[in-house]
């Protein structure tokens, strides 16, 4: 089993008295019941107004294997990982030594003492607080399965004394998880203070990890990214959801059907107004959405990089039959199987240029479950609109975490966009309609759903060439025809996708860095601690394919520009140079692709390390 | 695939149906398959069994994958939307239209590489869910577009134009729609059209997964001696279980028969389904009876034809899904969207 070992490169930071400042990391063993412990411990922070990140590092087992849960506590709101832990709570002997190399230096371990360690096993510049979790389990409960799961709330009541957790946001938490079962909340309740108080009779507490109230948080949200998207594919008008059991995305279709049951049945009947189908594999699922959209309803499939391989000759189909499709692809480690429960952004290429032939897709990179929201709802205006797959590209990190991220948002005058759909009223009227004519020059042509004039309108979809008017033809002109209006339409589609978003230095820079996706949260962070290093670039994130003529300008107005991601290939580098003709020595790869999630320490060391050697000097200061 | 305009003139004095129209126009464009394709006579059963159901073109979706059969939706229902789809996935593109509209007719044209190989998959899953859909495989045993490959429906001993001997089992697609869950299933033979066009009509009227097995000779690749897909061989074993009559309504009834020779079933929208026995004992709605004849009768050499099943009130897949009645793809945006209030309740909730 290999450990989620990342590749940093930089030194720890010392562990001084941290207020509102630190990384805790609970390494468990999976199907013991932590989870919910370990939201509970993660959540009460959110709630005494401290901004938090949090991840699951899982294997890919149900019972049995290591699992890891990182909070990192963050007052000045960094929801990156930092890298580095300062407390390992280590309830998991098989990966002990592991988890003991991983503590920073000064940092804490809070270890089960019930069984006390030979002094060899640990490191003598971490301090350790031991805890007889298991023998006061044995003493207070009976039953096998309690023991096991009210250890974890346990250690959360030792923590809330440790780290100065208020008792009264546990117990309100406590109240809330169990509202209706007052049975359950009653024993977690105690246990939680047995461990508190255990704590405070036989420890020194606080110790220099402590908490602060504090009012950072504010209005914003901690939700994961699948089910936000699954909420977007709802408030999108999704009515049709195709999809295949894969990790890490079978919660987005989980998510859409908890929101679609909430929201589209109708109280008396119980009728739905979404169809949810659990296809035989990938190709039925992209094929049922198809057929879908074809027939006018706005539908999706949620997937991963596997799935995207199996879609490809369909994708095809779509892009060249021009029906609306939309692909949620939440992206883990490949290739193959790779790292089914590791995080990668490394289907970027996959998606742009899927299938076989000359295809090009729309890509939307969402940076937080906030945008999983919104893109989610709107990918299927754009596919409606331009008539072709939208990829949604999501990652494991964005997608199964729980981010602190701005509230959901939605405007009640806002409509959705069909597209240009000609009507049997139009029909009727003599409108002239050929399926793939391009009417207002925007390489855009009107469709029409089947059954809907008696006697105009119907033509015939396929995949072989066609002319303007749906007939087919191998004539080479109006191939060529065809294939030309399909890029004037990828031209269109430049100026509907979301524009990237700019992030100047304080300073004027002639190196710039472009970024996308869960990389936004730790690349935020580095630009802020090479500022303070003066070291200053110009950033902008980019968030969809084609490429905004934006990001062309900000390449030509630097004279190199780092390319952040998390895949070995460096693929959106490669689309850049590609698409925009950019010669490849000025876009200098950033790349981490361990399967751990980016770290702000990971891109301000390589950042550093490479300016050197690239000549230029991006320093305060530095002469013209 | 068409090349040729048909002309648009027909005989005055042109049979028309209730709905004013006349055959010519359930047809489509010319087909450019070979002279005595079995496919092109099942085009024609098509066109007669909708002209005769008074069925308005334009409500029917015709989708078919890849292959000589799946061609041929161009070449009839020219007013109806059609969508030639990728090698042996017809059946998904059919279900997500199914579930995009339910109001229309789904006819779904394949062929036995499109449906027993590449999609033996998805022709399995859209039966077992129930999809409401008339699917029909013209049935060749041979790939003919790749110019006569053995297909999985070839007889075990069926011998190759170029005399190779097929080793393998076939695949009989019958039993598996069978097995799986398919409400009304028929065999039939290109050739009879006199049997074909019913079972097509009460398929079409079925208000479940209905399953045509149609065996439809490729002149050019499969209808020599040895073939067991040839015009010949078909005719000799063709074993003929009974004959059906499809009327709209009960009352549409007159012959009179001796009892034991004709079963009724109505179905759930009024339409009567009339079988002249040729097998007294045959019950076609005992699934496993059914089964079993057919596997018997195949080690006679025989090749059944006829309505083997039906379930005369079956459940569809919206109705397992408890989709409502309005089509999917005509739902509004208040029905749709839940808006900003919801919204702002379910941010407070992740606080």
């Amino acid at each position: 089993m290999p450990g989620p070992v990342s590749a940093e490169g930089m030194s720890t930071e010392g562990a001084a008295a941290m207020v509102n400042d630190f990384v805790v990391k609970f390494a468990n063993v999976n199907g013991s019941g932590s989870a919910s412990a370990n939201q509970l411990f993660a959540k009460s922070i959110l709630r005494m107004g401290i901004p938090i990140a949090s991840r699951n590092i899982f294997p890919s087992n149900i019972q049995g294997l290591p699992t890891w849960f990182e909070v990192r506590v963050s007052g000045e709101g960094h929801l990156g990982r930092r890298g580095g832990v300062d407390l390992m709570v280590a309830m998991n002997p098989q990966t002990w030594d592991r988890d003991l190399a991983e503590i920073d230096p000064g940092g804490y371990l809070l270890y089960d003492s019930t069984r006390p360690m030979p002094r060899s096993r640990f490191r003598e510049d971490i301090q350790v607080i031991g805890v007889p979790l298991t023998e006061m389990c044995n003493a207070a409960y009976t039953d096998a399965r309690q023991r096991q799961l009210l250890k974890n709330i346990m250690y959360v009541g030792v923590l809330s004394a440790l780290l100065e957790i208020e008792p009264s946001v546990i117990e309100q938490l406590l109240a809330e998880q169990y509202k209706g079962k007052e049975r359950l909340a009653k024993p977690n309740s105690e246990a939680f203070h047995m461990g508190r108080d255990w704590a405070l009779a036989n420890l020194s507490c606080p110790i220099a990890l402590k908490l602060e109230r504090a009012d950072m948080v504010g209005h914003r949200i901690y939700v994961d990214g699948n089910s936000a998207a699954g909420l977007g594919a709802v408030y999108g008008g999704a009515t049709v959801c195709a999809w295949y059991p894969i990790t890490p995305s079978t919660s987005l279709a989980e998510g859409f059907e908890r929101y679609a049951k909430r929201f589209r049945t109708e109280t008396e009947t119980g009728q739905k107004r979404y169809a949810i189908i659990q296809a035989e594999d990938e190709l039925a699922s992209i094929g049922i959405v198809i057929g879908a959209a074809w027939n006018g309803a706005r539908a999706f499939t949620a997937t991963s990089g596997p799935g995207i391989s199996l879609m490809q000759e369909f994708v095809g189909l779509a892009y060249f039959a021009e029906i609306p499709a939309v692909i949620f692809d939440v992206q883990r480690a490949g290739p193959s199987t790779g790292m089914p429960t590791r995080t990668q952004q490394s289907d970027v290429l996959a998606a742009a240029y899927a299938s076989h032939g000359d295809t090009k897709h729309i890509v939307l990179f969402p940076e937080d479950p906030h945008e999983c929201f919104a893109f989610g709802a709107d990918a299927f205006d754009l596919a409606d609109r331009l008539q072709q797959p939208v990829f949604v590209l999501l990652d494991l990190d964005i997608g199964m975490n729980d981010w602190l991220c701005e509230p959901f948002q939605w405007d009640d005058s806002r409509k959705l966009d069909r597209g240009k759909v000609m009507t049997a009223e139009a029909l009727e009227a003599g409108t002239q309609f050929g399926r793939y004519l391009d009417v207002d020059g925007d390489g855009i042509p009107f469709r029409t759903y089947p059954g809907t004039h008696p006697s105009k309108g119907a033509f015939f979809t396929r995949g072989t060439s066609r002319d303007r008017f749906a007939k087919y033809t191998e004539v080479g002109a109006a191939y060529v025809d065809n294939m030309q209006r399909l890029l004037k339409k990828f031209e269109t589609a430049k100026g509907l996708v979301p524009r990237p978003v700019e992030r100047p230095a304080s300073q004027p820079s002639r190196t710039g860095v472009l970024y996308y996706g869960s990389s936004s949260a730790a690349m935020k962070e580095a630009l802020s601690a090479l500022e303070a290093e003066g070291v200053h670039l110009d950033a902008m994130r980019i968030r969809a394919f084609p490429f905004h003529d934006d990001v062309a300008d900000f390449i030509a107005r630097h004279d190199k520009v780092f390319v952040v991601e998390q895949n070995r290939d460096a693929q959106l580098r490669t689309l850049l140079m590609n698409e925009l003709s950019i010669a490849p020595a000025r876009l200098v790869p950033i790349l981490h692709y361990d399967g751990t999630p980016i770290t702000a320490r990971f891109i301000r060391g390589a950042i550093a390390e490479a300016l050197p050697g690239l000549n230029i000097l991006p320093f305060a200061g530095a002469a013209e | 695939m068409s090349f040729l305009p048909k002309p648009k003139l027909h005989h005055p004095k042109l049979p028309v149906n209730a709905l004013g129209f006349t055959r010519r126009d359930y047809e489509g464009a010319i087909s450019t398959l070979c002279a005595g394709c079995g496919h092109d006579s099942i085009s024609a059963a098509i066109i007669q069994a909708c002209f005769e159901l008074e069925i308005e073109p334009h409500r029917v979706a015709k989708l078919s994958g890849i292959g000589c059969s799946s061609k041929t939706p161009d070449y009839f229902l020219g007013a109806s939307h059609g969508f030639n789809s990728v090698h042996g996935r017809m059946p998904s593109v059919l279900t997500g239209a199914n579930l995009a509209n339910r109001d229309l007719i789904y006819l779904g044209v394949s062929g036995d590489g499109d449906s027993a190989s590449i999609g033996f998959g998805q022709f399995a899953h859209s039966i077992r869910r129930g999809v409401n859909m008339t699917y029909i495989v013209e049935n060749n045993g041979v790939y003919g577009l790749t110019k006569g490959q053995f297909s999985a429906t070839s007889d075990k001993g069926s011998k190759a134009k170029k005399g190779t001997v097929n080793t393998d089992e076939a695949i009989d697609l019958i039993g598996i729609a069978l097995q799986l869950g398919a409400t009304y299933v028929a065999r039939s033979f290109s050739g009879d059209k006199a049997q074909l066009v019913p079972l097509i009509k009460g398929a079409l009227r079925h208000p479940g997964p209905a399953f045509i097995d149609c065996i439809s000779p490729c002149v050019a690749f499969n209808n020599h001696e040895g073939s067991t897909k040839s015009y010949d061989f078909v005719r000799e074993h063709n074993e003929a279980m009974n004959f059906l009559d499809v009327f709209p309504g009960r009352s549409a009834i007159t012959a009179e028969y001796a009892p034991g020779e004709v079963r009724e079933v109505e179905q759930h929208d009024g339409s009567v389904l009339r079988l002249r026995k040729l097998h007294a004992e045959y019950d076609p709605t005992d699934r496993i009876g059914a089964m079993n004849h057919l596997h018997e009768r195949k080690a006679a050499g025989e090749i059944v034809t006829g309505l083997l099943y039906i379930d005369p009130d079956p459940q569809d897949l919206h109705s397992n899904l408890n989709t409502v009645p309005t089509p999917l793809n005509r739902l509004d945006d208040s029905a749709l969207v839940p808006g900003k209030a919801a919204l702002e309740k379910l941010n407070a909730a992740l606080r």
